[in-house]
């Protein structure tokens, strides 16, 4: 039988962290591109969340359960012995690259159609780590930037040009599939 | 500022994130230089597409009913040995709810379609891969016990092999936004699904049987306790497990 202050954190870590539960999931299901590896990490991720719940302090929830899911993915990369690149190891260089080059390819005046979500969803999933993770937590789970700031570990300006870079790869490959599309 | 600088901060200008200072700077640099406004333009048009599509995944009942699951859970009365050795404890599942103090769900009439079309789902669920059976038995001792500090209610599990019904396992489930037992038996190669639930009406409700996606569901409600058994056998068939289960459930409690 669980002791009472057991069962009341639990309880106060239901309400404070359960109502992320699609946002998290959501995140997973980028960041490692499976549905069932997907579940496995984010139910890693609360049962950790609920150990340390006596020491989050805050500010934010959302962040903070995010940052604990980076952790469980990056162990899952890990496991995945033909995916070893793990969030935090890929290369600078990719970085380094002036992010305007990626659109001159394309007319830039040229209006994106709309696509289907399943379309969409694959160009994103397509993206590079760690760009890819910074546009999610952006452009899906609405993070402002200093919480991704706060969920990956990086500063802020570190932040903004992966979020650039990753707009810009997303808009080509978008143009470059309107293409073949048609 | 440079084109380098505006190709970063036009994104922060879009975010919202950029002080009034810095907003104006990419502004004036967006206004003298057409290769940034129409990247800037291309941009929020961009954002403005992604925002009219929904890239949000939706978790899983099952995922959020393991996770409820692997907390700590409310404190609940262990079943008597000898209910226990019964296989099906009744009078404990009902004294159980009174101890608990829960305040049950009164279902509004306009939630029953709803559920209905919740439970069909949770049905079809089951029925992938590896999701039928979280305890798998064809042992009402051991099904029994195994939802034991699962949930508030104690299922009944009923073993009804004899009557042409087999029992399999026991399943936690997700329906109405709360954690349910889900009993499984097989007809042939056919599987039923027993949700149960509690109530606060003690009173009995007749089966009645809705048909949802091929599906059959039927529902009655008995001694406090919401049940939908819910397969792809007949009508006919359906209707014969649930006075199968309920005869052996008052045979269990007149004893």
């Amino acid at each position: 039988m669980p002791a009472n202050e057991d069962l009341q954190k639990a309880q106060r870590f239901r309400e404070a962290a359960l109502p992320y539960l699609d946002d998290v999931y959501t995140l997973a299901r980028y960041l490692l591109r499976d549905a069932s590896d997907a579940e496995d990490a984010v139910q890693e991720c609360y049962l950790r969340a609920l150990k340390h719940f006596d020491s989050y302090r805050g500010p934010a929830m959302k962040p903070w359960l995010f940052a604990i899911l980076r952790n469980v993915c990056n162990a899952e990369y890990a496991r995945r012995a033909h995916r070893p690149s793990a969030i935090e190891d890929m290369p600078g260089a990719a970085e380094q690259t002036p992010i305007w080059q990626e659109t001159e390819a394309s007319p830039e005046t040229e209006v994106l159609r709309s696509r289907d979500a399943g379309t969409i969803r694959k160009l994103i999933d397509a993206l590079a780590e760690p760009f890819k993770e910074t546009f999610v937590l952006r452009e899906i789970n609405n993070l402002s930037y200093r919480e991704i700031a706060e969920a990956v570990g990086a500063p802020v300006g570190t932040v903004m040009s992966r979020l650039a870079r990753a707009r810009a790869m997303l808009r080509a490959a978008w143009t470059a599939e309107e293409e073949q599309a048609r | 500022m440079n084109c380098d600088e505006a190709r970063i901060l036009l994104h922060a200008l879009l975010d919202n994130e950029l002080d009034a200072g810095h907003a104006r700077e990419v502004e004036a640099h967006v206004a003298s230089c057409p290769a940034c406004a129409a990247e800037l333009a291309a941009q929020r048009d961009m954002q403005r597409v992604l925002a009219d599509t929904n890239l949000r995944y939706a978790a899983p009942a099952s995922l959020r009913a393991r996770i409820e699951a692997s907390m700590p859970q409310p404190e609940r009365r262990q079943p008597t040995r000898r209910s226990v050795l019964r296989g099906f404890a009744m009078g404990s599942a009902v004294s159980a709810l009174a101890a608990s103090g829960v305040v049950a769900v009164v279902l509004r009439q306009d939630d029953q379609q709803r559920i209905l079309s919740e439970v069909v789902s949770a049905h079809l669920r089951s029925l992938q891969a590896g999701h039928l059976i979280d305890v798998v038995s064809t042992d009402q001792h051991t099904v029994k016990p195994w939802f034991n500090g699962k949930l508030d209610v104690a299922p009944p599990v009923i073993d009804l092999t004899a009557q042409g019904f087999t029992l399999v396992g026991g399943r936690l489930d997700y329906i109405d936004a709360r954690a349910i037992g889900a009993v499984v038996y097989k007809r042939r190669q056919h599987v039923i699904n027993l949700f149960v639930s509690q109530t606060s009406s003690t009173e009995h409700r007749p089966p009645k049987t809705q048909t949802m996606q091929g599906f059959n569901c039927r529902r009655w409600g008995e001694r406090g306790l919401n049940f939908w058994a819910v397969s792809d056998i007949g009508n006919d068939e359906l209707a014969e497990f649930v006075d199968k289960f309920d005869a052996a459930m008052k045979a269990n409690v007149e004893e």
